[in-house]
């Protein structure tokens, strides 16, 4: 288990250390997963050195946002003067992603077998 | 007892307390609107106000519990590891669709900022909204929005993307499995995902690995596209 933490960690440090390297241009905790993954799909690491404690945190990954969520408090005049634009920005580009990504990837996939 | 308030061991406990209570009541009305984030939010709020405790003091206090943020974060590669499995035989399409999206959705907010005249904190807020909170989160703090604001779009926008996206996909003739949980996991995160396993299991891992592509891919192209917009 301590083991597994430390492999988190680790690859954590090394995340930030890597945003800070190229100016912090990229969230130390995204770059931390990309090199994980990377490091797991080139057999570095191996899937049951961070599999548990992985699936803990992933499993608890609601519980971690609330410090920050509740700053929110602090953000009630903003929204109270700029909610046309959360709302009218939010729903349209939600829409169009939906569109985008579902349209792209049937016409570009490949074809697969039907069922029924 | 006033004191006693100001703890870390009141901030922790208060947290964990109230997060659990919304589980258990979303887990037995199973309503999407009472999401456990959503509830756990405004409840701790309500509780704060009524004893006087402002946010500083609580960050401050709850600060053990937002650091697991990054750890949560890098284990998210070991969940995408587990996924790509499902990239095999369609990676490039998979790739470049999810890049596209996450174009397609930041540059949106981009302009409709631009035409309703909102300041560039706001922009960088609302844009990491397709993105799994955590890292949604991250990307608004690298890009000088509003993290917390972000929190809870993003949530608004998954509750909003798990309902209307089903919709949305029937009105294209979207039939393929892989691109209907591609779509999902792209625009609604963890909650399209949930609406995408009861599609079925092949669109529910897709959307799964939708999920940390997307979360990548928004990472790399906020700054860029933000960059590029200053020249216009």
């Amino acid at each position: 288990m301590l083991k597994q933490i430390f492999n988190i960690l680790f690859f954590y440090l090394m995340g930030e250390l890597v945003s800070w390297l190229i100016g912090g241009f990229l969230p130390g905790s995204v770059i931390g997963m990309v090199l994980l993954f990377v490091a797991l799909s080139f057999k570095v690491v191996k899937p049951c050195d961070v599999r548990d404690v992985s699936l803990h945190l992933t499993e608890q990954m609601g519980l971690f946002f609330l410090p920050a969520g509740v700053g929110l408090m602090t953000a009630v005049a903003v929204i109270a003067e700029n909610w046309a634009f959360l709302l009218l920005s939010s729903l349209i580009s939600t829409i169009l992603v939906i569109g985008m990504v579902g349209w792209m990837q049937q016409k570009t996939g490949k074809k697969e077998i039907k069922h029924g | 007892m006033d004191n006693l308030f100001q703890t870390e061991l009141f901030a922790l406990t208060l947290t964990v307390g109230v997060y659990l209570v919304s589980l258990w009541t979303y887990r037995k009305t199973k309503k999407k609107f009472l999401h456990p984030l959503l509830v756990s939010i405004l409840v701790i709020i309500a509780i704060l106000n009524m004893l006087h405790i402002d946010y500083a003091t609580y960050k401050t206090g709850s600060h053990l519990i937002h650091f697991m943020l990054g750890p949560s974060v890098v284990a998210l590669g070991y969940i995408l590891f587990e996924q790509s499995r499902y990239l095999k035989g369609n990676i490039v399409s998979i790739l470049s669709s999810v890049l596209v999206g996450s174009i397609v959705g930041i540059v949106s907010i981009l302009l409709v900022g631009r035409v309703l005249g909102v300041t560039d904190v706001l922009i960088a807020t609302v844009q990491p909204k397709s993105v799994t909170t955590p890292i949604a989160m991250a990307i608004s703090a690298k890009a000088g929005g509003i993290p917390a604001l972000t929190a809870v779009l993003v949530v608004a926008v998954g509750i909003f993307g798990s309902i209307i996206g089903p919709v949305i996909l029937k009105y294209l003739c979207v039939e393929s499995k892989i691109a209907k949980g591609l779509a999902m996991g792209s625009a609604a995160h963890g909650l399209g995902t949930a609406t995408a396993i009861q599609m079925g299991a092949i669109e529910g891992a897709i959307s799964g690995l939708a999920i940390g592509l997307m979360g990548i891919m928004t990472a790399i192209c906020v700054p860029i596209i933000n960059w590029l917009f200053h020249f216009f």
